[in-house]
């Protein structure tokens, strides 16, 4: 028997703030097999000195507050506890986090953006809150870019009734290395939106993972990515469902172009025995469009209670469907805009989910611009 | 004046032999029916030309108004004028039908068309087929009932305006109410508007229309019937051969084609 054959629950039983609890991956683990390690610049093993930069700015919505705090800030880590050896590096080394609190039953007017600008220089790491208090409603993106070898958590906090919705664009400089976790505690009837969106660097690994604390959270989990050769661009979602009538659905798309372009997705759902009356839904779908470029794919869903409200998951990966294109050449459409038209196509469900018009257009830019490569 | 020229084309899909000689001429002003039981390549043919990959030509010419539609890409075919209404229309996930329309208007034309032109344009086609406007949001053909794919494929006929246009069983799986619609398409884009024989001048324009049955022939009356059998054309003659197809059936054929 080897890891791979462990149930979901016991392989994420593990977390510690304490780097020295989680043994330096050797690739063979089953968290690590598919991440390049020679690739994480010693994120994993503790050479990174963090000598590098990530300049992090905020313009926040007038209702809302920011603060720079110290490594003691009481609500630093409160939600979150590393689950692997980088987010526990990441916890042990950042010097200053990022608390954005959005007050009780405030709606934010606009979009609170953080800027994340990497400037180079060796390892960086970084720690970020967000808290919505109870009834509290806010738009709120990540925005990274820049050249950077970069660890960080990221905590959002959802309290009763609150609503949040995360977009995260991942459009890094070529030579970028980032590994992160997003965790999402959601308290009773809270709302989660997360969109996720990841384009440029040489190896992005963003874990997001969702935990209920009361019933009635409702969490949605969307991600779109493009890989381009030589890109290693890595999902590993987890949702938790440990208490009752929870809601949770994932839809992470991807597209893939150029040699050695390399998708991962890791979609697991664990159902506790106690999470009666949970749905759920995850599903991945990957677009291959050369030789040369490869994608996996695993949803791992495990069911602990008889008496799921819905449970399901779907994975698929496959090439442009010639059919479609045959569709669009029979009618004068030349090839390259008939592809571009399936590949929005493949997108366009997604893309609507951005309520931010500005971010959306953006994103929209953004997947042109892959498509004209 | 428009003309397609098929001079024994031989097509194969993988190592299997499907038409095996095929020769027709269709004219600019001419409607040529084909008729024939399933499975006798009608729909072979009718790919093979439009460009699908799937279909090989093993020998055999086809001119497009003299031109050699076979070195032609499928999208090349569609813009020297080449339109296939397919028997099966393909669903397109996430394109409009609006998008999808505008992108096929402006390649074919070479320039794309004005926004309240194409918006003009599209309700009318829409109206003159009783195409629910909504249907220009929806995604190409997906979630379409038989019918709703089969008015559009004519929508795009009107709109794109080809010189050539396959119909591969378009009346199949048409109630009453949709066949009569859809035929008026028909005859509008042959430039003959319903009102009886002689009623148009015509248009410069060649239609071929494959079918199983004879129903649509009363509406889009052919001047040319051909019957089609084991891959190649087996009978010829004008309307009156339809009717006898009517009576008789395709028995006579496929005993003499297996
Ligand atoms: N894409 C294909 N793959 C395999 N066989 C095919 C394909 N298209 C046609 N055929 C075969 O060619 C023959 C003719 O089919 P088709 O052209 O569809 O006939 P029709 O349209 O007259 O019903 C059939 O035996 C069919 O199985
Ligand atoms: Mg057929």
């Amino acid at each position: 028997m080897g890891l791979e054959t462990k149930p979901l629950s016991t392989l994420h039983e593990r977390s510690s703030y304490n780097v020295a609890d989680f043994a330096v991956p050797t690739g063979r683990e089953e968290e690590w097999r598919f991440t390049p390690l020679s690739r994480l610049k010693g994120l994993h093993n503790g050479t990174a000195a963090a000598s590098g930069t990530v300049d992090v700015t905020v313009d926040a919505a007038p209702e809302v507050t920011v603060e720079t705090v110290g490594r003691d800030d009481a609500r630093v880590g409160k939600a979150y506890v590393p689950a692997d050896r980088i987010s526990a590096q990441a916890y042990a080394s950042f010097e200053k986090a990022t608390v954005i609190t959005v007050p009780r039953e405030v709606v934010a007017s606009r979009p609170t953006v953080i800027t994340l600008r990497g400037a180079g220089g060796g390892a960086a790491y970084g720690h970020i809150v967000v808290r919505l208090e109870a009834m509290a409603e806010a738009v709120v993106v990540l925005d990274h870019g820049g050249s950077a070898v970069y660890a960080d958590n990221v905590e959002f906090v959802v309290g009763d009734g609150a609503t949040l919705k995360v977009v995260s664009l991942q459009d890094w400089d070529d030579d970028a290395v980032h590994v992160s976790h997003h965790h999402a505690q959601l308290a009773k009837d809270a709302t989660f939106r997360s969109f996720v969106v990841t384009l440029g660097g040489d190896l992005v690994r963003l874990s997001p993972s969702v935990a209920y604390t009361a019933p009635g959270g409702d969490a949605d989990l969307t991600g779109l990515y493009f890989v381009d050769a030589g890109q290693h661009l890595e999902h590993r979602l987890l949702v938790e469902h440990t208490v009752p009538n929870c809601r949770s659905n994932v839809t992470y798309k991807g597209a893939l172009q150029g040699e050695d372009a390399h998708a991962v997705w890791i979609g697991d759902v664990i159902i506790r025995a106690e999470a009666e009356g949970t749905d759920t839904y995850e599903l991945n779908r990957n677009l291959i469009l050369t030789d040369g470029a490869r994608a996996d794919s695993v949803p791992n869903l495990e069911i602990l209670t008889g008496e799921v409200a819905g449970a399901g998951h779907a994975s698929a990966s496959g090439r442009l469907d010639d059919e479609h294109i045959f569709y669009l050449q029979a009618r004068g459409i030349p090839f390259d805009e008939a592809r571009r038209l399936v590949i929005h196509g493949f997108f366009a469900q997604l893309l609507e989910k951005i309520e931010v018009e500005e971010i959306r257009a953006r994103v929209l830019a953004a997947v042109e611009a892959e498509l004209t490569r | 004046m428009p003309t397609l020229e098929i001079r024994d084309l031989h097509v194969a899909v993988g190592d299997k032999e499907i038409l095996r000689g095929v020769d027709l001429t269709v004219r600019s002003g001419e409607t040529h029916a084909i008729m024939g039981p399933n499975g006798s390549g009608k729909s072979t043919l009718a790919y093979a030309l439009a460009g699908h990959p799937k279909y090989t030509i093993t020998s055999g010419t086809v001119l497009l108004d003299g031109e050699d539609l076979l070195e032609m890409k499928v999208d090349e075919r569609a813009r020297a004028g080449l339109f296939l209404a397919m028997q099966y229309p393909v669903e397109v996930p996430g394109v409009s039908v609006s998008n999808f329309l505008r992108s096929a208007i402006t390649a074919v034309r070479g320039e794309a068309p004005k926004l309240r032109e194409f918006a003009k344009d599209l309700k009318a086609g829409m109206d003159a087929l009783s195409i629910d406007s909504a249907f220009a949001q929806r995604n190409t053909n997906e979630g379409f009932s038989g019918g709703e794919k089969k008015r559009h494929e004519i929508l795009q006929l009107e709109l794109l305006k080809p010189k050539i246009a396959i119909l591969d069983e378009t009346d199949s799986g048409l109630d009453v109410d949709a066949l009569r619609v859809v035929s008026e398409g028909i005859n509008r884009f042959r430039g003959l508007d319903g009102e009886g024989e002689g009623a148009g001048a015509g248009a410069d324009t060649g239609v071929l229309l494959i079918t199983h049955y004879t129903r649509i022939l009363r509406y889009v009356k052919p001047d040319f019937v051909h019957v089609f059998a084991g891959g190649r054309i087996v009978e010829e003659g004008g309307p009156e051969l339809a009717e006898k197809l009517e009576n008789e059936g395709y028995e006579a054929y496929t005993k003499a084609s297996a």
